[in-house]
């Protein structure tokens, strides 16, 4: 069974529609990687996952259900979590209360799911009780995926976990989505450095104007001559 | 000289701890509800006449009643809320400010017309100051300053160490991502008002216990209000603790220099000037 279903969308913020008639699929566990040129509507897609979006016609189903019109604070109790590309963290919080108040809807186990989270990212558990606006911007995004992870998701999305950053922290960050991947959880990214992405990516997709362009095994883009002229710089 | 000076510390920081009260609820209400809320100072007006009643009708002594009639402001400030704010919570913030100076009118003429227009005090005679090194010391002061040490306290205990305090510092730090949380953010709303309501009605009481009760006693308190949590940086509780010591105690040096009428002109200049430089204040608000 497929984790995450996106079905012939349409729809966009209010105005018009930036997604004409999208699709995609992917199943538990997969790396999906959005890719295409600016404006072609992959964070919206992306998006459409977790209730951002409003939907004119179409449908997304997670896990076998539809929630296609459920508001995001229903839908991350289903077991997605969200990583917006800016103002991922609580600047003033401390990292520990960061990941405290993504574990906010946890009955048990908060500490215990802490704990779990800095055995991931130990540089975490060293700035505990730093402020995490304070923090350089690698350590901000794994505080950002931190606190995502908190509620333990079946899924979890990045908007462009990457954008911003200087290299070193690039590929640290493709190491921990790996790393979270590893441990079970399905990735959907929306990323700008295509090349790095796709080669970590068990499917891609290429959207342009808001509708499917191509749709392969990462390998598989990375080797289509086409996407390589588009997106990946020849 | 350094007397004076001394003295002016001390006033400086009475009334600092006043306006921290204050301005502690005004910028948490901003930060979570994203508008300024032109009726704080008629809750703190409220505040000190829900305790006048029951010392003045019941007959209770005034530290009994402070409890009471911070909870009570607390539970009209969610009235409020219900009957008013929250129908507008999707409109534009100069709607509900504009609300917030509706309910605040209907607040203090409430007052006026239980209360009357004249002065109230919470009892009479004359309470001896004393003296040391120099200094002069009422006992009320000393409770003012006390109280309101006591209570900033345990707001930064609330804030720091309760999971609804938590969730109040992450909806001011970053509304969206709070949402997606899976903050209910209803029930942080009702948890702000009540903070806000309870700090109000304290900041009220001690105003009240400092100079007299009246029905503006605290509409006269909102320019050193907002212009303390604007300088802290508004929607930082922090911040406004700060702010409120910085603009009392310009407020009460000033005085060396200006007459002490112009007291208010002085925390203007100090919100204009820090609007006009950095907006968003020394610890980086909302704004």
């Amino acid at each position: 069974m497929n984790l995450l279903e996106i079905n012939d969308v349409y729809g966009g913020y209010g105005g018009g529609d930036i997604l004409k008639g999208v699709s995609l699929n992917m199943e538990a566990r997969d790396i999906v990687v959005i890719v295409g040129p600016n404006g072609a509507g992959k964070s919206t897609l992306m998006k459409s996952a977790f209730g951002l979006v409003s939907i004119r016609s179409g449908l997304v189903r997670f896990d076998g259900s539809d929630i296609t019109r459920l508001r995001p604070d229903k839908i991350v109790r289903r077991g997605i979590s969200y990583v917006p590309q800016e103002k991922n963290v609580f600047p003033t919080l401390s990292v520990e209360e960061n990941l405290q108040i993504g574990g906010y809807i946890l009955k048990e186990n908060l500490k215990k799911r802490i704990e779990a989270i800095y055995a991931m990212f130990p540089r975490l558990a060293e700035r505990r009780r730093q402020a995490a606006g304070s923090m350089s911007g690698g350590e901000r995004q794994m505080v950002a995926m931190g606190r995502a992870l908190m509620l333990d998701p079946k899924l979890l999305l990045l908007d462009e976990p990457t954008a911003g950053l200087s290299p070193a922290y690039i590929d640290q960050t493709f190491d921990s989505v790996k790393q979270i991947n590893d441990n079970g959880v399905g990735i959907l990214m929306v990323e700008q450095n295509a090349k790095q992405a796709l080669a970590i990516a068990s499917r891609g997709y290429v959207l342009t104007n808001g509708q499917n362009r191509h749709e392969d095994t990462g390998a598989g883009l990375l080797a289509n001559r086409e996407v390589a002229e588009m997106f990946l710089g020849g | 000289m350094a007397t004076d000076l001394l003295q002016l510390l001390y006033y400086g920081l009475v009334y600092g701890a006043i306006v921290a009260l204050g301005a502690i609820g005004v910028s948490l209400i901003f930060g979570i509800l994203r508008f300024a809320n032109f009726s704080h100072g008629d809750l703190m007006t409220t505040g000190s006449y829900v305790a006048l009643a029951l010392v003045g009708w019941l007959g209770w002594p005034l530290w009994a009643a402070v409890a009471p009639a911070a909870i009570a402001t607390g539970v009209i400030a969610i009235v409020l809320d219900r009957l008013f704010y929250r129908h507008l919570r999707r409109t534009a913030p100069v709607i509900l400010l504009i609300a917030s100076f509706g309910s605040g009118l209907i607040l203090r003429s409430i007052v006026q017309i239980i209360f009357g227009p004249d002065n109230h005090v919470y009892r009479t005679g004359i309470s001896i100051p004393f003296r040391w090194q120099g200094l002069v010391i009422t006992p009320d002061s000393l409770w003012v300053l006390g109280g309101a040490i006591v209570m900033v306290i345990l707001v930064h205990l609330f804030l720091s160490h309760t999971r609804m305090g938590k969730s109040m510092r992450a909806m001011s730090d970053n509304m969206d991502l709070a949402l997606v949380s899976g903050i209910p953010a209803e029930r942080v709303v009702m948890w702000t008002w009540i903070i806000g309501g309870i700090l109000a009605a304290i900041g009220g009481i001690l105003l009240s216990m400092d100079t007299k009760l009246h029905p503006t006693v605290g509409y006269h308190e909102l320019l050193p209000i907002f212009a303390a949590a604007i300088v802290g940086g508004i929607g930082r509780p922090y911040g406004a603790i700060l702010g409120a010591f910085i603009i009392s105690l310009a407020m009460q040096y000033s005085t060396l220099i200006i007459s002490p009428a112009y007291m208010p002109a002085v925390a203007f200049t100090i919100m204009l000037v820090v609007l006009i430089i950095r907006p968003s204040g020394l610890f980086k608000g909302t704004l």
